[in-house]
């Protein structure tokens, strides 16, 4: 299997533990895996990206239109990246907006909704609406679930519930996996 | 056994693999988690050690070679400056036990002041270098590094970038890790104290090994050939990864691949060149292939065009992608790109600048130095650090930033050239250590009128939070004893070195106020921990007495200060409760957090 998933968001948001449940995921189920880290500086509220490439691949970041998924933990940052989706590709995308820190001092009016309408038209996308859940704490996983159900992934879903077991705390792991399973259902639905 | 492990650690899997006694290093991005790595594994006693900076490092690592074990020291490029000194003597003297020097490159530069080349500084002190162009390969590179410098004695170069330093790959490593069994220093001052003479003899040797090294290294493994044709691809590093991504194993397209720039394989890439006429050198940072490629057909009359960085084909800063690679060696090999549809109106996306968390202390000591200057003329030296970032709006409180530690010594130059201006330095803690000390000793010494601030947060923060000598810990897990930096202060003769809690305002108003109006070098210890690693003191609200003027937001800047519907709210799950809001507001609308 070749595949490239790009996971995006915000510093702070959860996508590195998601890409690397990917990841683990996918070299259980026999295949080769890279992925790179985009790190930022320690400070929390910038953009970040994950790339999970499964298979042959040689440069550790996906090329631009190399993406078959992209995994967006908010809108502003699936449009950001959509340059690395292929044609044909999905996108999975989180409802709710991070706003910018520094919105107080230069309001730009960002709401998310532009973002989730110009996703809808141009692309092949699953909008998740992450408000829902109980804490944002839940959403990377959550998210993890939506690729799972949506049937595109490529992964089997008890591979990744497998890792998620193994890599999340005790404490948090049945909201976690509840999380997860209400992923499931809204990528089954689409 | 499989471990699925970055860049850095495959690095650090490596060297423990190879056996290393000893690894050093001072935190800087992207080579931190090469001693992160080493410090978290299991294994019968590395001595791993943060040293104060990268030139300790260096010599610290250089002893233990001396000694006959295997050391590596590590640091980003930059640092690389700081331990040029010792790194072009030790290239003169040798080593006994392997030791490799990682000095991580950084294109773009995505983190960094430059985007100087590593390849060059190993050129320049005569060592060999290795160039991986993938976790895997930076494994592999490690191992045959350390055979290199024992059979050569030479300190060998390690330069990973940035990509593959945060890259991951599944890495083959042993079940345990032994460190290699070593002989001890055996003393012999003709070998290892440097001298004129010795440096001579060494010279002419060191250039005669080399041309050895070069015809060895024709025949490693880490540089190849692929394909066939009269038009060929130079690359190394990570550009290699990106030149396959686009090309792939196409029979028809000849890729050659330096693995070892210095020094550089000549017999290898002659016969590589073998009926080819054109070649592209596909590099980031210099044109260091390039040059060599050039050198190569001036010496052979060989009938070659050569292309890159100095005929333009290749953009001579930045970093290169497998997008670049489809451009440029498209366009070179003549390959029809795919066709792409440009995105058109996309919606303006929201901008994410760095900026300094809600509630850290860096920007309470900003805004009361601020405070405590306005209306009078004064230049702000910063460094750096996260607090590199108090420069953006509404702050805008660094002036300068040069290098690590060029803070302290670059106020003394104002102040001998500015007239009636308060010169102001910021340095951070472990900048403090790693290369301040001296330019404060230089200020006693040669009278300069300063305030020295420093930003104790009690950490090494950008690079991720690593300990240093003022933290009472280090990277054997021990607890060391903390070093005072009053005391230190104090000892170099500062009279006036005040302690102040940022977070205080009218304290740390007051100590500013009182600093700028004496004579001679004065310190500011503004103190108060890294808000990433200490527990929130509550949460602040917003009360109905707020007349929403905004003063808040307009001088501080902090992420948690927000606007809902245009009135003034404190965000819940970023505020930390500092505090510092509450003595900005007019109005004292603002209250709650522990210090209430
Ligand atoms: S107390 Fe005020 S300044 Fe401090 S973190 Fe909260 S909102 Fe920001
Ligand atoms: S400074 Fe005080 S009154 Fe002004 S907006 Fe902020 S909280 Fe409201």
């Amino acid at each position: 299997m070749n595949k490239s998933i790009l996971l995006c968001g915000v510093g702070g948001q959860g996508t590195v533990l998601a890409s690397k449940i990917i990841a683990a995921a996918a070299m259980n189920d026999g295949n080769t895996v890279h992925s790179a880290e985009t790190i930022g500086m320690a400070q929390r509220g910038g953009s970040v990206t994950s790339h999970v490439r499964i298979g042959t691949a040689f440069s550790p970041l996906i090329p631009l239109h190399g993406a078959d998924m992209i995994l967006a933990f908010e809108p502003a940052e699936a449009v950001r990246n959509l340059a690395y989706l292929k044609k044909d590709g999905l996108v999975i995308v989180n409802r709710v907006p991070v706003m910018p820190i520094t919105e107080a001092l230069n309001a730009s009016g960002y709401d998310g909704s532009e973002m989730i309408e110009y996703l809808k038209k141009k692309t092949d996308c699953i909008v998740f609406d992450g408000s829902g859940l109980p804490s944002a704490k839940f959403l990377n996983i959550a998210m993890l679930g939506v690729a799972a159900g949506s049937g595109r992934l490529g992964i089997e879903t008890d591979l990744i519930r497998q890792e998620i077991e193994r890599r999340v705390p005790p404490k948090f792991l049945d909201a976690n996996i509840k999380a997860f399973e209400t992923g499931i259902r809204t990528g089954g639905e689409n | 056994m499989k471990q699925y492990v970055m860049g850095n650690g495959a690095i650090a899997l490596g060297a423990l693999s190879s056996g290393i006694g000893l690894i050093a290093g001072y935190p800087g991005t992207p080579s931190s988690e090469i001693i992160e790595t080493v410090s978290k594994a299991e294994h019968d006693g590395v001595h791993v050690e943060w040293s104060v900076n990268e030139k300790a490092a260096m010599e610290v690592a250089a002893a233990a070679s001396y000694s006959g074990a295997r050391s590596m020291v590590t640091m980003k490029q930059v640092g690389l400056n700081v331990a040029s000194d010792p790194l072009m003597s030790l290239a003169y003297v040798g080593v006994k036990g392997g030791m490799i020097v990682v000095s991580a490159d950084d294109p773009g530069p995505i983190s960094s002041q430059t985007e100087q080349d590593s390849r060059r500084f190993a050129e320049f002190a005569r060592v060999p270098v290795f160039d991986p162009s993938s976790p895997e390969e930076a494994f592999d590179m490690v191992g045959a590094a350390y055979e290199l410098s024992e059979k050569y004695h030479t300190p060998v170069f390690l330069r990973p970038t940035t990509r593959i330093c945060h890259a991951y790959a599944s890495i083959d490593v042993p079940e345990e890790y032994h460190k290699k069994e070593y002989e001890g220093f055996v003393k012999d001052s003709k070998k290892w104290v440097i001298f004129p003479r010795l440096s001579f003899e060494n010279h002419a040797m060191i250039e005669k090994r080399n041309a050895v090294i070069s015809r060895e290294f024709s025949d490693t493994p880490f540089n190849t050939c692929e394909g066939a044709s009269s038009k060929a691809v130079v690359t190394g590093g990570v550009s290699y990864a990106y030149a396959k991504e686009f090309l792939k194993d196409d029979p028809d397209i000849k890729i050659i691949k330096v693995g070892t720039p210095f020094p550089f394989p000549d017999d290898f890439v002659l016969k590589a060149l073998e009926g080819t006429d054109e070649v592209i050198c596909f590099e980031e940072l210099s044109p260091f292939l390039e040059e060599n490629i050039l050198r190569l057909a001036g010496k052979h009359h060989l009938d070659i065009k050569v292309s890159g960085k100095l005929d333009g084909l290749v953009p001579s800063s930045g970093e290169l992608s497998a997008n670049a690679a489809e451009k440029i060696l498209g366009a070179f090999f003549d390959i029809a790109p795919e066709s792409t549809e440009e995105a058109k109106d996309v919606p303006p996306l929201p901008v994410r600048p760095p900026v300094l968390c809600a509630g850290c202390p860096h920007r309470a000591s900003f805004y009361a130095v601020k405070q405590a200057m306005k209306g009078k003329k004064a230049v702000f030296c910063g460094d750096i650090g996260c607090y590199t970032l108090g420069n953006a709006a509404p702050l805008d409180m660094v002036d300068t930033c040069l290098c690590m530690g060029a803070g302290i010594t670059m106020a003394q130059g104002f102040y001998h050239m500015e007239d009636d201006c308060t010169c102001f330095a910021f340095a951070g803690d472990s900048t403090f250590f790693a290369s301040g000390i001296t330019g404060v000793v230089n200020a006693v010494y040669n009278e300069a009128d300063i305030i020295v601030c420093i930003l104790d947060n009690s950490t090494t923060a950008m690079t991720g939070h690593q300990p240093h000598p003022g933290t009472g810990r280090n990277m054997m897990g021990d607890i060391v004893e903390k070093i005072d930096i009053k005391a230190i202060l104090e000892a170099i003769g500062l009279k006036k070195v005040v302690t102040v809690d940022p977070l205080d305002l009218d304290a740390a108003v007051n100590a500013v106020k009182e600093c700028a109006a004496e004579k001679g070098v004065k310190a500011i210890i503004f103190k108060s921990p890294c808000i990433a690693l200490s527990k929130p003191a509550g949460k602040c609200k917003v009360s109905e007495k707020c007349i929403n003027c905004k003063k808040c937001i307009r001088e501080l800047g902090c992420p948690a200060l927000v606007t809902e519907d245009g009135q003034v709210k404190i965000d819940e799950n970023l505020c930390t409760g500092c505090g510092l809001c509450r003595h900005v507001c007019p109005v004292d609308a603002i209250g709650g957090a522990a210090n209430e």
